[in-house]
């Protein structure tokens, strides 16, 4: 092999690495890809996000602030929306899960990786020379975080209360598939946004002496025991917030029948 | 296990290119075993820094396989069989010789960090009192073996080359190390932010991926202290919170007795 200059400037893609590096950005492309295809077109529908008969509300449009559900806060759409703009009522609300999840660190790392190739991977070379990350505009609005998470926090409790009146229907009390896949979205998505890095440095991490404050430091520990599985719980509150969207949606749409349990 | 082959970087800071050699591979070999077997046998002046061997001094980083990794820990039957074993120096430093790099740089980085400094003792005796709960937290930092396999996989460090404006993960963890002491009177926040560069971290956990003592360095190290800055510098509503409450270092606390003595 002929001597070469050091050190070796590495093109995009070039490693040494033998195992397959390229399959998790690979995996976020298609699996936060699909998510962002998938939500954009969903929230625009502005129809069949709630099931008669039952209390079922997608989690795309809660809370309803203006909507044709029973579940709006305030009534029909407002009248100040322009005529010639389809309304949707998700439109008021998904700018706060969308900031939630773009700006968490999770994510960020992830999709600097997959979608950028900033790294493509550890130790893989990269297609750009300049760099400045977070440390400049316009990656500093990151910074923003944690406001974010005092909305999403406000919405979990939102979820929880719609998971709740899912177990009321049309003849009383009862529990169908459609409660259960709402439930266990709004654990999924609790998991997710009581374990966020942001959460855990509010509630007690900013503190050298955790010792001092009994209930920082109990919540604390119950963040950190949420943490350790950020990128599971995050990737796991995706899916099942999109599946109990698709569901709400199909059986709106008489596609799927919902089956009463109890 | 029979014969494996080694392609090995040989060189100095002018050229190199990579030699392959083959090694008797026993039980229980590790890649540090393969490297002195070719030193012994077939290349003498090959150039392998170590001590150990047993991944507590952090002298024998290189990258094999193009993963950043101990040779003393990495064992060959962990490795594809049958397959060529690259072993490489680490690409962020300076190459001197061979498997050898000049990590000087990264002395010269501590020096630049505040050091540690603690309150006035709490006894009589020049000893502090501490909350176990309280050191757990940087007690996992002190794990540090200083390998820099951290900094050599940072693609900050290894393909931008911001060695001036940015510490690296090794010294992120060192500043958190001291900042987030029970007993440290000392605020790097700002420096953290302007002087070592934290921006630049986006986060992409290789660090805490290579790291052989197991330290979860970007989210225990880096993000909190990610969030620290945020306090201090983006966050309005904490920024007005200081205004009217003044920050409270663990030093200005009362300490429990005998404040006169010093540690």
């Amino acid at each position: 092999m002929a001597a070469v200059s050091l050190p070796l400037a590495r093109k995009f893609g070039e490693t040494a690495r033998r195992d397959r590096w390229w399959l998790t950005p690979l995996l976020v492309v298609a699996g936060f890809g699909s998510f962002i295809v998938y939500a954009t077109w969903a929230a625009l529908q502005g129809q069949h996000y709630w099931v008669n008969g039952t209390n079922y509300l997608s989690p795309f449009y809660s809370p309803e602030l203006w909507g044709n559900s029973p579940h709006a806060w305030f009534g029909k759409s407002p009248s100040w929306w322009p005529a010639w703009l389809p309304y949707s009522p998700a439109i008021f609300i998904l700018w706060a899960p969308a900031g939630f999840r773009m700006t968490c660190y999770y994510y960020r790392g992830a999709y600097y990786k997959a979608f950028w190739a900033d790294p493509p991977a550890c130790s893989v070379g990269e297609p750009r020379k300049g760099y400045i990350g977070e440390s400049n505009w316009p990656l500093r609005i990151q910074n923003i975080h944690r406001y974010f998470l005092y909305v999403a926090v406000l919405f979990i409790f939102l979820l929880a209360w719609d998971a709740l009146q899912a177990f009321r229907f049309a003849d009383g009390f009862g529990i169908g598939v459609g409660t259960l896949v709402l439930c266990v979205n709004v654990v999924l998505l609790a998991g997710y946004t009581f374990g966020c890095h942001s959460l855990r440095h509010l509630v007690g991490g900013r503190k050298d002496c955790l010792s001092e404050s009994p209930g920082c430091k109990a919540m604390h520990t119950g963040c950190s025991a949420l943490n350790r599985k950020h990128g599971l719980w995050a990737w796991m509150s995706l899916f099942s917030v999109m599946f109990a969207d698709v569901y709400v949606r199909l059986c709106s749409m008489g596609i799927w029948k919902d089956i009463r349990l109890i | 296990m029979g014969q494996v082959t080694l392609k090995v970087w040989r060189g100095n800071s002018e050229s190199g290119q990579f030699q392959e050699y083959t090694a008797e591979a026993g039980e229980g070999m590790v890649v540090l075993d393969a490297v002195h077997q070719v030193q012994a046998t077939q290349a003498p002046d090959l150039a392998c820094r170590w001590n150990c061997k047993a991944g507590k001094c952090g002298s024998c980083s290189a990258e094999i396989n193009g993963k950043p990794r101990l040779m003393c820990m990495t064992r060959l039957d962990d490795l594809p069989p049958g397959e060529v074993i690259t072993v490489e120096p680490m690409r962020t430093f300076p190459l001197m010789k061979d498997l050898v790099t000049d990590v000087g740089w990264n002395y010269e980085v501590k020096k630049q960090i505040a050091p540690f400094a603690p309150r006035k003792a709490d006894h009589r005796d020049g000893t502090w009192k501490m909350h176990q709960d309280d050191a757990d937290r940087v007690q996992e930092f002190r794990k540090c073996i200083e390998c820099y396999l951290c900094q050599d996989v940072c693609h900050v460090l290894r393909d931008h080359h911001k060695h001036d404006q940015f510490v690296g993960p090794r010294f992120l963890v060192h500043l958190a190390q001291v900042e987030m002491n029970p007993l440290d009177t000392g605020d790097r926040i700002a420096d953290t932010k302007n002087k070592h560069g934290i921006g630049y971290c986006n986060i992409t956990k290789c660090c805490t991926n290579v790291c052989p003592e197991g330290i979860t360095i970007t989210d225990n190290a880096i993000i909190p202290l990610k969030e620290r800055v945020v306090d201090e510098h983006y966050d309005p509503v904490m920024m007005l919170l200081r205004l009217v409450l003044p920050k409270k270092k663990s030093g200005q606390r009362s300490a429990v007795s005998g404040q006169e003595t010093h540690g």
